[in-house]
């Protein structure tokens, strides 16, 4: 599948030749895709493929050297484009205040988005029952287990209600509970209509989740399809075919530090 | 704009007091050395005496003239003396117990007596110093120079020692051979003080006080104001608020690459928020934590050391605030410059070392080198200490705030100026 086909009109986020280098290093180098609403698209790639630099073109964190990122169509413009309210960030990195409660966490996080009063307990109280937080809402976010602090992760994430997800690596370091339960929540996530951009390097995940799945390396896109469309594209007589296969037989064995 | 820049500095202010040990460090140590610094610097209060200098006589010539020094010396409040002998004294001084040891040699009083009148050999006093406190050498040669005069001229005009003197001059000189004028002189002279001893001068209640000092000290402590006492609580706590509103700063500062360290940076660039409110409302919230850090440590001084605002409440406010903007830009400065919070909390450390030792907020100023009080005019906590100390105890009006207020301004300024064009607003 080409971009282009992945480029409908039904697309909220619009990837478009993006490309960024860091002195001599190309991280990204025209990099392409789209995402629809109720879609989650998984982003694969080796170590130091360029998924994180894309995730944070997407989420304004990093200018594009070239190419640009739309929403609905509207590419972002500066910092405060209200357009970034569209988008929700769960970073790789459990970004939370850790001396806060998870209560006071959100509220300082939606209040980033304007959000205040009454709507901001409300979308609090919502974020808090999806990752099943709400007896722990006034906890310092300190005393909580590693799968309660990625919940708060996504919670944060989710607490301004975007249209756009983007996960990068949501599950690292959790148990299969609590993996268990950050799937489930991107399931409802999904029903409900959001679009998820999902950065991970467990195969399975991608291929439990991912209605698409984009696999880049060295910057590049190098396969952007369905999961059986990929396993198609791979399959040689015979020999089983699983996601992981295809990835391999993708961006090779050789070992990326 | 407004919700997420207020929404920053409440949070900053929820995590700054949820620190129990940043809380502590911020506004109970200061308070603890500033009032061990302003009870050193106050000097000694009104039911305490000033410390006396440790001075050992050791006296080898036992004459009146010497007894007299040594009881001269016992008497006087700025000593506090023993007797001793060569070897304890030696002892004592090296042991650094006595900061000076006087010693009287065999023959003092005779030839003190002789040389007073300008003819004899002038006798040696000797003294044994700690090297490690030349000051106080100074402070006792000065005073044991009035007790020896004081003593040696009341024998020579009143005492036995004098009259017995007085009686072998007179023979001598009419046998020299010196100018006959000047000898009628001499003698007249000589006579006149035997003539004062056979009228009773020199016995009784009209025996001679002796050489004293022909004038006395008066003492004003100039400030501006009669009513403005100084008080060296008022420097102490201005100096430590400031090292540790600056230290609180730095530590603003580190932390926010702690945040950035955390992937926090990633979660507030995502949001709808300029650049300018994100450092804007660390500005703001650094800005209260110094200015409430000062408030505590002056508010306790007033309480507890009665140090008083003579300068005036607008200035001291002005300066206040000024010195809080400036730390406030100082920490943001470290998060702009600072690679990792490890590297960055020993670069500050040590910067804010330097600018509290040089801007005068351990030590006075004007015990360096003039060369280097010009150059701390470059440092802003001289600025912030000077603004401080006029607005207190100097009791000069706010018109003396408005130069360091504007000063420390401008310090703000430059060092925000430079984080904003340092700043890592990239988040890869």
């Amino acid at each position: 599948m080409s971009w282009e086909d992945s480029c409908s009109d039904m697309a909220i986020l619009d990837v478009t030749h993006l490309r960024k280098s860091f002195g001599p290093l190309t991280a990204v180098d025209d990099v392409s895709f789209g995402l629809e609403s109720g879609q989650l698209v998984g982003l694969l790639g080796p170590n130091g493929a360029g998924k994180t630099t894309t995730v944070s073109m997407i989420a304004g964190l990093v200018t594009p050297d070239r190419g640009e990122v739309l929403v609905a169509g509207r590419p972002l413009a500066g910092d405060t484009d209200p357009a970034k309210r569209r988008i929700g960030l769960v970073p790789q990195d459990l970004a939370l205040y850790e001396e806060l409660s998870a209560r006071d966490n959100l509220r300082f996080f939606g209040a980033l988005y304007g959000l205040s009063g009454a709507p901001l307990e409300k979308s609090i109280g919502q974020a808090l029952d999806l990752v099943g937080l709400s007896d722990r809402a006034r906890d310092a976010v300190k005393v909580f287990s590693g799968g309660m602090k990625r919940r708060m992760n996504l919670a944060a994430g989710i607490l301004h209600d975007p249209d756009i997800l983007l996960l990068d690596e949501p599950t690292v370091g959790v148990d299969p509970q609590s993996r268990n339960a950050i799937f489930d929540n991107l399931e409802v996530l999904k029903a409900r209509g959001k679009a998820l951009l999902y950065t991970t390097h467990y195969m399975e995940e991608a291929e439990r989740l991912a209605d698409r799945i984009v696999i880049i390396d060295h910057g590049r896109v190098i396969a952007d399809d369905t999961l059986a469309g990929l396993e198609r594209s791979a399959a040689v007589a015979g020999a089983p075919i699983t996601l992981e296969s295809v990835f391999l037989t993708l961006t090779g064995r050789s070992l990326r530090d | 704009m407004l919700t997420p820049l207020i929404a920053m500095v409440r949070k900053d202010l929820q995590l700054f007091f949820s620190d129990r040990r940043s809380v502590i460090v911020s506004f109970f140590v200061p308070i603890a050395i500033a009032s061990f610094f302003g009870s050193i610097f106050s000097g000694p209060s009104k039911n305490s005496e000033a410390a006396r200098i440790a001075v050992m006589v050791v006296d080898h010539d036992d004459s009146a003239i010497s007894k007299a020094i040594v009881a001269s010396a016992q008497g006087d409040k700025n000593f506090k003396v023993t007797i001793a002998d060569d070897e304890a004294a030696r002892d004592s001084v090296r042991r650094g117990k006595t900061s000076v040891a006087v010693v009287l040699p065999k023959g003092f009083g005779e030839k003190s007596g002789a040389a007073f009148f300008g003819n004899g050999e002038k006798p040696e006093l000797q003294t044994w110093y700690d090297p490690s406190r030349a000051t106080e050498l100074a402070m006792v040669r000065g005073i044991m120079t009035e007790h020896v005069m004081q003593a040696v001229s009341r024998e020579m005009f009143g005492g036995a020692q004098g009259r017995a003197y007085l009686e072998k001059s007179i023979p001598q000189v009419e046998a020299s051979t010196m100018n006959a004028q000047q000898k009628a002189l001499l003698l007249e002279l000589l006579r006149s003080v035997n003539g004062y001893y056979d009228a009773g001068g020199s016995g009784g209640t009209g025996r001679s006080g002796g050489l004293s000092m022909p004038y006395t000290v008066k003492e004003e402590a100039v400030t501006a104001g009669s009513n403005v006492a100084y008080n060296g609580y008022a420097h102490s706590f201005a100096g430590m608020g400031i090292q540790f509103l600056l230290f609180a700063m730095a530590n603003l500062g580190v932390e926010m690459l702690l945040e950035r360290q955390r992937g926090l940076w990633k979660r507030l660039r995502s949001a709808p928020v300029s650049r300018q409110t994100l450092l804007l409302g660390k500005g703001i919230s650094g800005a209260i934590i110094s200015l409430l850090i000062l408030a505590v440590s002056f508010v306790f001084a007033m309480i507890v050391f009665g140090v008083r605002v003579d300068g005036g409440w607008a200035g001291f406010i002005g300066v206040a605030v000024a010195c809080s903007i400036m730390a406030s830009a100082f920490g943001i400065l470290v998060a702009a410059l600072g690679n990792t919070p490890a590297t960055a909390r020993g670069v500050t450390t040590l910067a804010v070392l330097m600018m509290v030792m040089l801007g005068g907020a351990w030590v006075p100023t004007f015990i360096f080198p003039a060369w280097l009080q010009q150059f701390t005019l470059i440092v802003p906590v001289r600025w912030a200490v000077d603004g401080l100390d006029a607005m207190t105890w100097r009791g000069i009006g706010s018109s003396g705030a408005i130069a360091p207020i504007l000063v420390l301004l401008a310090f703000a300024a430059a060092f925000s100026a430079v984080a904003a064009l340092r700043f890592r607003w990239e988040e890869s």
